[in-house]
């Protein structure tokens, strides 16, 4: 098949079109005119994803997302970005069919945060599925009435799956909390001064309902033939088996850092290091949402308005108000991860039978066996696969600890792509060089 | 449900109709079964991120193959084949 380069020169290019990447584009717009990209098939990112228009629509009421419909925003969807060239100030991307050449004045990566799993026997079997996951295809249109549905895993992200697969028919069998009960409770208080009231509300609604929550609780074993019938579940040191149709299961989530990081931008732990305008170290990239940290929507919103109006030089006490709001939400963000760590027995759930690496089926057993990353994919071939490592090395990083089990430095093209689009691609820029 | 408010598909061969803005990975479940694909080890395997991370809930689609079914909406027409 031919692949026909597309290219397009725009002013400030968004990648992400979330709470982070809307809350930009708005801000931006008050000056620059816009190119929202993002590889969903519509707008709304991770909390108000939806397929549908309808999903936009209600989007476009929000305050802080504003006039989507603005002459000066370009939209894009089913656009995947996977590499980035700063120095240039170009992107490239791939679609359904077609490759793209982007060049960009500014950039703002909003490419938000994917959940953690962590490798239990068993787990690989049919409907043991993400908590976000399954709440994504919930809200993809899968009809769950009636089932049985385990959620467990760790952060308040489970109340607010709890309850919207509750709100579908659902029957939440119990919510499995890894974290004791005293540092929740210790969040619960934190809550009281970091009032987000979407996730308050959410909880009251599960206790409303009686949803069991169950905290110093997480799943050991996922037992079923030919899809997941019973989850094994340590609560308080012993083991309880639950008869279900779903687990809901994500330990967190973990920064999509990579295209900042093959780009070059420096890092600060596990996130991408910004500075108070949310510039990275890379001139004309910024960065905002859960990129530089995992800390709920109001953070993402106010670090995408922050980035925006840097770029759409709001006046200085707009800017000024966002840089107070969002210092506020990144307090949050540091009493979430405090109450939500996770436990060092969670390292141990996988047996010498577990597949760790779900492209390429390779086993703990033959995983453990190695000293670092680098070794053990060499070896084994894991983190080879199509999710270029982004679901075991991030599992590897708990299991094994950091040191050495990082995935190694990110290059292009950060997600597979179709070799035609290389081909395509890479002509060009060689044309260039 | 009216009409125009959903759209027919083909999953492994039978006809379903679903309502507009289904994902495929929705509409192959809805089909029956929640496996998409076959692993390299034999497995059978359904969608686990829901997001177009994991590659799990890959199907061939209008004869494309390796498509993420979570992240693609269902067309008129459209056919999707597990592997
Ligand atoms: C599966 C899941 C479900 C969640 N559900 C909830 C919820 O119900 N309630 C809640 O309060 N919080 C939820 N969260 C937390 C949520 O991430 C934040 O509250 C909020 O959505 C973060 O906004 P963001 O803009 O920073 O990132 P996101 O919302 O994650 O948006 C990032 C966007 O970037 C796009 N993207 C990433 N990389 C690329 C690329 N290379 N090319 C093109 N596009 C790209 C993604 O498709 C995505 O749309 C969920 C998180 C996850 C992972």
């Amino acid at each position: 098949m031919n692949t026909s380069v597309r290219h397009i020169e725009a002013d400030v290019v968004i990648v992400g079109a979330g709470p982070a990447g809307l809350a930009a584009a708005r801000a931006a717009t008050q000056s620059r005119s816009v190119l929202l990209l993002d590889d969903n098939p519509a707008a709304g990112g991770q909390i108000w994803r939806g397929a549908s228009e309808r999903a936009l629509q209600s989007l476009t009421r929000r305050r802080e997302t504003g006039p989507l419909a603005s002459p000066r925003i370009q939209r894009m969807f089913g656009v995947r970005i996977f590499a980035g060239d700063a120095a240039r100030r170009a992107l490239r991307a791939e679609t359904a069919t077609g490759a793209l050449q982007i060049r960009y004045r500014d950039l703002v990566l909003a490419t938000g945060a994917r959940e953690l799993f962590l490798p239990v026997p068993g787990w690989t079997l049919p409907n043991v599925m993400g908590a976000g996951g399954l709440q994504a295809m919930v809200k993809g249109g899968l009809p769950i009435a009636g089932k049985r549905i385990v959620v467990a895993g760790s952060g308040p992200l489970l109340l607010a799956v709890a309850d919207v697969l509750r709100s579908k028919g659902a029957k939440v069998v119990a919510i499995a909390e890894q974290a004791p009960a005293r540092a929740v409770n210790a969040f619960a208080w934190s809550l009281l001064q970091h009032p987000a009231k979407l996730l308050q509300a959410a909880a009251l609604r599960t206790m409303q309902w009686g949803i069991p929550y169950w905290t110093d609780a997480w799943p050991v074993a996922c037992i079923g033939n030919q899809q997941l019938e019973r989850v094994m579940v340590m609560r308080k040191g012993r083991r309880v088996e639950l008869e279900c149709d779903y687990l809901a299961c994500g330990f967190g989530l973990v920064p999509n850092t990579e295209l900042a990081q093959q780009m070059g931008c420096a890092m600060q732990g596990d996130f991408v290091k910004v500075n108070d305008a949310q510039l990275t170290s890379q001139p004309h990239v910024y960065c905002a949402g859960e990129v530089t940290g995992i800390g709920g929507v109001q953070k993402s919103l106010d670090e995408g308005g922050v980035a925006g109006s840097v770029l759409g030089a709001a006046p200085v006490t707009a800017l000024a108000a966002l840089q107070r709001s969002r210092a506020r939400w990144r307090r949050f963000e540091a009493s979430l991860n405090h109450a939500f760590a996770l436990r060092p027995e969670l390292s141990t759930l996988a047996d010498d039978e577990t597949i760790v690496c779900r492209c390429e089926d390779v086993t703990w057993g033959r995983i453990r066996a190695h000293s670092h990353w680098l070794e053990a994919k060499l070896h084994t071939r894991c983190g080879m696969g199509p999710c270029q490592g982004r679901i075991c090395g991030a599992a590897l990083g708990v299991m094994r600890g950091k040191t050495g089990w990082q995935v190694e430095s990110i290059r292009e093209p950060v997600f597979p792509v179709r070799a035609e689009t290389l081909a395509a691609l890479g002509a060009r820029r060689e044309e260039n060089s | 449900m009216s009409v125009s408010a959903s759209l027919s598909v083909s999953v492994g061969g039978s006809n379903l109709r679903v309502p507009a803005g289904t994902t495929v990975a929705t509409a192959v479940a809805m089909a029956g079964s929640p496996a998409m694909r076959t692993s390299v080890s034999g497995e059978r395997r359904g969608a686990l991120c829901g997001m177009g991370i994991c590659f799990e809930c890959r199907v061939t689609i209008n004869g494309q193959p390796h498509q993420r079914s979570c992240q693609t909406v269902c067309a008129e027409g459209m056919e999707i084949e597990t592997t």
